[in-house]
């Protein structure tokens, strides 16, 4: 891999996170002839979020292919070219779908390295989208990033921001391992800075979102945002919070988090995964090991409820994290309800 | 049939009776406890991997299936780091991490094989859509099952190769049996090759028993890919010569059938071959014997004296996970 010039270099510019993806993608894809494309409706189409568009002109339909509703096969097809030393980046419409293609995943992808005692690779990238926003219901809604987390031998990103989705996917793409990179629904029109050039996030670097003294929010994804408008709130009642993003979570900056927990002595991970068996369990229970002596309070969690996700617009809310709840558990660890 | 060289069936010939020897000292040495878990031996479909292996350049890819040692050794393996990953050694093709069931030789292009039946044919097809992505002359064959071509994947993944017209062949190795369910239990169309042509897909049937049968379908199909014409799917019709794996007798196989197959044995048939038609003489063929059997003897005497890997290097191998 190049070197990494982790944060931003000079000059930037606003951009959507779609935009930002298709960026990353265009600019791999430029770079390097192995790097191809494959999913369902990416090619003419550019994807029902339009990350691919208009990469079929400049690539081709060789390197920018669309598949049958074929989530198994096509997958382990990638995983297979992969084998072979393609860079394939698959696009699984909704992380839901990806439960489809999950022996290729969990049972090829991520045990090739091991079982060939390390000399075979699976360069690949699995991207995908989760999480609620929209009223998609039950099975177009899910976070399920701990089912991923769970597997030895996969990587984990899952960027909040325009800037993150971009680099860490143009590291993804030149990874040698494979790469679960999950973006969310509700981000792909969000907009924010992205420098302008080439650079890379190197993937177990976590990031400051907001400095504060007072607690420490774990967040990744689009409880991101989350925490960072409750922090808005929490500002204004007297209460500074630092919002730490840990940006990938296989590899995790667990030294990043620490940091800040020694700092502000109260933790709260928030997640909108539902609250059992979830990445925010096993992220407290480190800092709880890690930390425990710095800790004014037990490690809160602030996650999704345990419920496949319903159709209607104020259940669909009750039942993932929202900024109140943020702003509610921030106080009750500090003792300032 | 074609004129085949004396060499040529010499070659065959030792390709099937590797097989055969090496899956008899596989067993001896599973009942000595040397080798542990699964072993799924190969014999009775020796022709197989022999035929289709042959057909094949050093540049193509092969993919191999839970009964994998014959694929393995057809592709030009060294025996011994095959029985040091047997005995699970760190001199092995997978430095002991893999396994029978996970055996690879990336230097030969056999991509691995595998513990989850019928996952390997998007894995091929892939292997071959990498081939034409990077506009390489190379065949990817994956060798299923009849019991693999019940899952999901063949008839996903036989789909994709055939609407991205990739140089696939997808050999299936209808021995009749899944574990102990005969394939009349487990499909309605018992003539699997049928499954391809629903596809769109060249599909053929043939006698997986004999060898020489085995190569001309496969130099065909291989042709075929080559030319861009691919996918091809052809069924080879066998028998196993005992249970699904070692500690399985295999009660369930009728007595008439096994002996049907015993009596049309895939390396009786490939020496009836060499003799017949390459004119080998009895001291010959033993001659090639006696040169496999001393390979498979050092081969054992290496994997023996060579270690397991040490759990410092098994922690550095993982480290990332
Ligand atoms: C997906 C999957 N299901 C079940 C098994 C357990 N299993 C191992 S071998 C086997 C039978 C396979 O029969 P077949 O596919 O015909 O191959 P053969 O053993 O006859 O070579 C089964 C059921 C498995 N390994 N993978
Ligand atoms: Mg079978």
């Amino acid at each position: 891999m190049v070197a990494i010039a982790t944060e931003i270099p000079t000059a930037s510019r606003v951009m959507m996170y779609r935009e930002a993806l298709n960026e990353a993608l265009r600019e791999e894809m430029r770079r390097d002839p192995k790097v191809f494309l494959l999913g369902e409706g990416i090619a003419q189409r550019g994807g029902s979020y339009k990350v691919t568009e208009g990469l079929l002109e400049e690539f081709g339909p060789e390197r920018v292919l669309d598949t049958p509703i074929a989530e198994a096969s096509f997958t382990g097809a990638a995983i297979g070219a992969a084998m072979t030393g393609m860079r394939p980046v698959v696009e699984i419409l909704f992380i839901d779908f990806a439960l489809l293609a999950m022996d290729q995943i969990v049972n090829q992808a991520a045990k090739y390295h091991l079982m060939t005692g390390g000399v075979g690779r699976v360069p690949l990238v699995v991207r995908t989208q989760g999480g609620a926003g929209g009223c998609l219901a039950a099975q177009h809604s899910q976070s399920l990033e701990a089912l991923f987390y769970h597997i030895p031998g996969l990587k984990i990103a899952m960027p909040s921001t325009p800037k993150d989705a971009k680099g860490l996917l143009k590291t993804a793409i030149r990874l040698d391992d494979p790469v679960i990179f999950i973006e969310h629904k509700s981000l792909y029109m969000s907009k924010g800075e992205v420098p302008e050039g080439e650079y890379l996030i190197e993937f177990g670097r976590g990031e400051v979102k907001r400095p504060g003294r007072d607690a420490t929010l774990v967040a990744w994804s689009a409880m991101v945002s989350k925490c960072m408008s409750a922090a808005e709130k929490l500002s204004a009642a007297g209460i500074e919070v630092e919002v730490v993003d840990p940006r990938t979570l296989v590899p995790l900056d667990m030294e990043r988090i620490l940091q800040s927990v020694r700092k502000t002595r109260c933790a709260i991970v928030v997640q909108e995964a539902v609250r059992r068996g979830g990445v925010a369990s096993d992220i407290a229970a480190t800092i709880q090991h890690e930390a425990f002596d710095y800790l004014d309070a037990p490690v809160e969690i602030v996650a999704g409820r345990v419920t496949p996700i319903p159709f209607s617009l104020t259940l669909e809310q009750a039942c993932v994290p929202q900024e109140d709840d943020i702003v509610a558990a921030v106080k009750r660890t500090m003792g300032r309800e | 049939m074609a004129n085949y060289s004396k060499d040529f069936l010499a070659q065959l010939y030792r390709t099937l009776y590797t097989i055969r020897v090496f899956e008899a000292q596989g067993v001896r040495l599973y009942r000595q406890g040397l080798i542990r878990g699964y072993f799924h031996p190969y014999t009775g479909q020796e022709a197989i991997a022999a035929g289709v292996c042959a057909a094949l350049a050093d540049r193509d890819y092969v993919l191999s299936t839970h009964r994998g040692h014959g694929h393995c050794i057809a592709r030009g393996a060294d025996l011994h780091r095959m029985v040091a990953e047997l005995l699970g050694r760190s001199t092995g093709y997978c430095r002991g991490l893999g396994g029978s069931m996970h055996i690879a030789d990336l230097s030969k292009g056999n991509l691995g094989a595998n513990g989850i039946v019928g996952a390997n044919v998007p894995l091929g097809v892939g292997a071959a859509l990498g081939a034409k992505l990077r506009g390489e002359d190379r065949v990817s064959v994956v060798f299923t099952s009849d019991g693999g071509a019940n899952n999901g994947v063949f008839f996903e993944a036989l789909n994709l190769a055939a609407v991205w017209n990739l140089p696939a062949l997808i050999v299936i190795e209808n021995n009749q049996y899944a574990v102990s369910t005969p394939i009349h239990e487990s499909t309605r169309e018992t003539d699997l090759y049928k499954r391809g042509i629903g596809l769109g897909v060249e599909s053929r049937r043939l006698n997986g028993n004999d060898v020489l049968e085995v190569y001309e379908h496969a130099c065909g199909a291989v042709a075929r890919c080559r030319e861009g014409r691919g996918p091809v799917l052809l069924e080879a019709v066998t028998y196993r010569h005992g249970g699904h794996h070692v500690n399985d007798p295999g009660l369930y196989m009728p007595k008439d059938r096994m002996e049907y197959y015993r009596a049309r044995d895939p390396v009786a048939i490939g020496r009836d071959y060499l003799a017949d038609l390459g004119g080998a003489t009895d001291e010959e063929i033993r001659a090639i014997e006696a040169a496999v059997e001393h390979e498979l003897e050092s081969a054992v005497a290496f994997a023996k004296s060579s270690p397991v890997l040490s759990t410092d290097e098994f922690l550095a191998l993982i480290e990332g996970y």
